[in-house]
């Protein structure tokens, strides 16, 4: 097995055309400037005050807008192979780019999941052919079961790099220390759904005030906060990194800040609906809210966002979780967790983390604000690093906008205002939690690969 | 144990529950759901409880100690006055603010065709009718005191009808009732399917078994098929909680909340409340029409036993608090709710022997029995020891003080079976209410006009 995973498969052949991105604010990790980019051949050219506009080019106005290394999504389930009626690839790939990601990870629990190499490369080539990057996580076990090592050395000899069991924790403490061991080894990474199931006890939702006067059966924080407190006790004992997918308690956020006050490799993630969404949405028992982990309290909202301003969170990352109108139209105990994200990201986030909007889940709580440039680390180059999709992981993600990068960047109008109506939305399914709820902040335009696939909010293929 | 809500931390904001409001408005149509979030929200932020670490936690240290600690009589107040307050607060009324509305000319319908009597027969005009907005009776929150109130003195009426040689009265007479219960209650479902043909309505009747529920129709279709057939009110029994709230959503028709999951049943504590009024009535020698509802006023009234997973519990406390009742919760911490944020409870505690010589109504919950990692006590043995109705403990109880339970009774477990047997235990009464309160939720909700003109 190779020392270093080679470079990650699935990049888009570049697009052989000019663009030039006028009027705009660049904004990547090394600072915010004036300036027009010129794209060619799929890389970044020039990117200086003004640009003179060469002949056949297309001409994106950024006026107002900024623009940035294209978002990277960590967690997206894409539904393909097994769930096509709900979502694809390549559907996906389109809510994608309308939501300004350039790439997006791929969840492995799909029908047959991301467990040998087969379907991970039938997924890479699905995703070669879609708007956007796809880039693929595998299994950490066997067929997600939690009862014996996926192959994945296999895995990562194709260029995954993330490896989890999504959906569901590894329940067994003993089986994810070896885990952790053998992906030391690697050098991937493992990603945790910290949830003990035991101590979930088929909850439908947040267990509290809520649930209580709800008569739904919850799911307690301490469900979470447990497996988290039982990874940073594995990861100290094996020094392998570990990342913490969709983190949404307060208790939880608090263990891993002190890891990373003690030196530890972990990073975390959280969803843009625990940003702004409280266990509150479930009061109607409408199960568009039901999603795992659930919607948590207004202490915990605020949380997650305080831990976004301290630097407890490396990511936002959508948890893009398509499902079939039907099986929403269900009884709570019967339809599954899960909510659209990919389309909703960067307004919510934005709205949520900078502007602090009330009627988001923690109004009356003290947050500090990010700067809009923090909010788009959130969503860009800071996932980029950890998918292993940067210029040092050996990928063409994350930026910066400059001269002779990859052309894969995003051009966001922050002060657009939208309603989030059913026609808007390019996945499969209809579930995204804002439906009919207007938001500001839009996506004009995205390049992939210096292909202008977003023009003006209209996907071009 | 421990009071309801003491003040942990000021963490909740003042009115999360507002913008649900709105939202869950447009989305379900379940506007009085989204009052009554707001209503409990502005209570929770009174109250002032962390919320998450908060009512579990404390319920379990308070449990332990065994101390008596109450909540002060104004916050107990405060909260009984709440549910009132928004109940009457507008649009979220939906049987109480339409009861008022209504006309008088459907008098006579509902007291039926026998008008020789129908003078002193006549019950409260019915509210609803063509073009009227649709109702529900989802939570005991639709109703608030008032509507609590209408649906006792309705309720009264149609036992009386009960008794006549032929129990029918043509008040529904061309309207379809459909029952729809996914969760087996043969009880249930006779009650309210007796109370629909009573009332002259056409009843269709519907449960998994054998039906395209159990063939993987969604949910949805199923309901929205029965619906075709032209249903004015659907009464739905589901496992899960929210599923009547789903139901209303999705049709055009009445939804009566026949239990659901861990949250409501709306019915069964009305039926309770009309049994606690019938035996203040006849203590205190008075007619049930001349007492009203003061009796609950002050009523001390002790819930015992598996509060956390029983919808009987969450409408009567409810329902109780409401009439201005004052409610302790009696319970092992693993079987209460995981918060009381909210909850218009005076009390919670452990101490059944305590409690006892202060109460007026015990209300006994069922125990379920499972065993092993699903049991939330070691034992039924070792639950009766501490919370069972034993013939020691019941003759703790005040002379006066009556015993209720929602059935089926497990007599040696939760009520030993001697005391089942006293008069104060007036189970039978609950049964035989069942049919004329489920007469008056369907009569209110239904409202007569067509019926009047066949009259
Ligand atoms: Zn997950």
């Amino acid at each position: 097995m190779p020392d270093r995973p080679p470079a990650p498969a699935g990049a888009a052949a570049p697009w052989p055309g000019t663009v030039v991105i006028r009027g705009g604010t660049v904004v990547d990790e090394t600072g915010t400037r004036q300036a027009d980019v010129l794209v060619r051949d799929g890389r970044v050219v020039a990117v200086e005050k003004r640009i003179t506009i060469p002949g056949g080019a297309t001409v994106l106005d950024a006026g107002g807008c900024l623009v940035a290394p294209g978002l990277v999504d960590l967690h997206a389930h894409l539904r393909q192979p097994g769930a096509e009626e709900a979502e694809t690839v390549e559907s996906a790939s389109r809510a994608a780019v309308l939501g300004g990601f350039t790439a997006v990870v791929a969840m492995p629990n799909t029908d047959p999941p991301v467990d040998n190499a087969a379907v991970a490369l039938e997924v890479l080539a699905l995703g070669a052919a879609s708007l956007c990057r796809v880039a693929v996580a595998g299994a950490i076990t066997v067929g997600r079961a939690g009862e014996r090592l996926a192959p994945m050395g296999e895995l990562a000899a194709l260029g995954v790099r993330l490896f989890t069991d999504d959906g569901a924790g590894v329940q067994d403490g003993g089986l994810m220390r070896r885990a952790l061991d053998y992906a030391r080894g690697l050098g991937v990474t493992l990603a945790q759904h910290c949830e003990d199931r035991a101590i979930a006890a088929g909850g439908l939702m947040h267990e509290g005030e809520w649930s209580a006067r709800l008569g739904l059966p919850g799911v307690p924080a301490a469900a979470e906060e447990a497996m988290v407190a039982r990874d940073i006790a594995l990861v100290a004992a094996t020094g392998a990194p570990m990342h913490f997918l969709h983190l949404s308690c307060a208790g939880s956020l608090s263990l891993v800040a002190a890891a990373k006050a003690a030196g530890m490799p972990v990073t975390a993630e959280v969803a843009p609906h625990h940003l702004a969404l409280t266990d509150a949405e479930l009061a109607a028992y409408d199960p568009l809210f039901k999603v795992n982990p659930p919607l948590r309290s207004a202490a915990d909202v605020a949380a997650v966002r305080r831990a976004c301003a301290t630097g407890t969170v490396d990511a936002v990352a959508t948890d893009h979780a398509p499902h079939a109108a039907n099986t929403k139209e269900a009884p709570l105990d019967e339809a599954p967790p899960g909510m659209l994200g990919l389309q909703t990201a960067w307004p919510v986030a934005l709205a949520a983390l900078h502007r602090g909007d009330p009627g988001l889940g923690a109004d009356g709580e003290a947050v500090p604000a990010l700067s809009v440039a923090d909010v788009i680390g959130l969503l860009s180059w800071r996932p980029a690093r950890i998918a292993g999709l940067d210029r040092a992981g050996g990928g063409d993600q994350g930026g910066p906008v400059a001269a002779g990068e990859p052309a894969n960047l995003c051009v966001l109008d922050p002060a657009h205002t939208w309603t989030v109506e059913a026609g808007a939305l390019a996945s499969r399914s209809g579930n995204s939690p804002w439906r009919g709820r207007t938001l500001t902040g839009s996506v004009r335009h995205t390049v992939v690969a210096g292909e202008p696939v977003v023009i003006g909010g209209e996907a071009q293929r | 144990m421990v009071a309801a809500g003491p003040g942990a931390s000021g963490g909740a904001s003042p009115e999360p529950g507002a913008g649900v409001t709105a939202r869950g408005a447009g989305r379900s149509g379940t506007g009085a759901r989204g009052a009554r979030a707001r209503e409990a929200s502005g209570a929770a932020a009174r109250v002032g409880a962390a919320e998450r670490s908060g009512a579990a936690a404390r319920v379990g240290a308070a449990e332990q100690s065994g101390a008596a600690a109450r909540v002060g009589a104004a916050e107990r107040s405060g909260a009984a006055a709440r549910v009132g307050a928004a109940e009457r607060s507008g649009a979220a009324a939906r049987v109480g603010a339409a009861e008022r509305s209504g006309g008088s000319s459907q008098a006579d319908a509902a007291s039926g065709q026998d008008s020789d009597d129908g003078g002193s027969q006549s019950v409260p005009a019915p509210p609803g009718g063509p073009g009227g907005r649709r109702r529900h009776l989802l939570s005991i929150d639709d109703l608030g005191a008032e509507g609590i109130a209408t649906v006792l003195r309705l309720s009264d009426r149609f036992v009386e009808v009960a008794r006549r040689p032929i129990p029918k009265v043509p008040a529904l007479r061309g309207r379809t009732v459909a029952s729809v219960f996914a969760e087996s209650s043969t009880r249930t479902r006779l009650s309210f399917e007796t109370a629909a043909r009573r009332l002259s309505a056409d009843v269709i009747s519907f449960s998994p078994a054998g039906s395209s529920l159990a063939k993987g129709e969604s949910l949805r279709d199923t309901v929205q098929t029965v619906a075709a057939m032209g249903v004015d009110c659907f009464v739905v029994r589901h496992g899960c909680a929210g599923v009547p709230a789903q139901v209303a959503g999705w049709t055009g028709a009445s939804v009566v909340n026949a239990g659901d999951g861990w949250h409501e049943h709306p019915t069964q504590a009305l039926l309770d409340c009309a049994t606690i009024r019938q035996v203040l009535a006849e203590r205190d020698g008075m007619a049930v029409d001349d007492v009203g509802v003061d009796g609950f006023v002050g009523l001390r009234v002790a819930i015992v036993g598996d509060v956390a997973h029983s919808r009987v519990a969450r409408s009567g406390i409810l329902a109780l608090a409401a009439l201005g009742a004052r409610v302790t919760l009696v319970a092992p911490g693993s079987l209460l709710p995981p918060s009381l944020v909210g909850w218009p409870v005076e009390a919670v505690t452990a101490d059944l022997d305590d409690v006892l010589p202060e109460t007026d109504v015990c209300y006994v919950l069922r125990l379920q029995t499972e065993r092993g990692a699903g049991a939330f006590v070691p034992s039924p043995r070792e639950y009766t020891a501490g919370f069972g109705l034993t013939a020691r403990r019941a003759a703790l109880l005040p002379d006066h003080a009556m015993v209720l339970h929602p059935g089926p009774m497990v007599r040696g477990v939760e009520i030993a079976a001697d005391v089942a047997d006293l008069p104060r235990t007036v189970v039978l009464r609950q049964v035989a209410n069942g049919v004329a309160v489920r007469m008056a939720v369907l009569f209110l909700l239904l409202g007569a006009e067509e019926a009047t003109a066949d009259a």
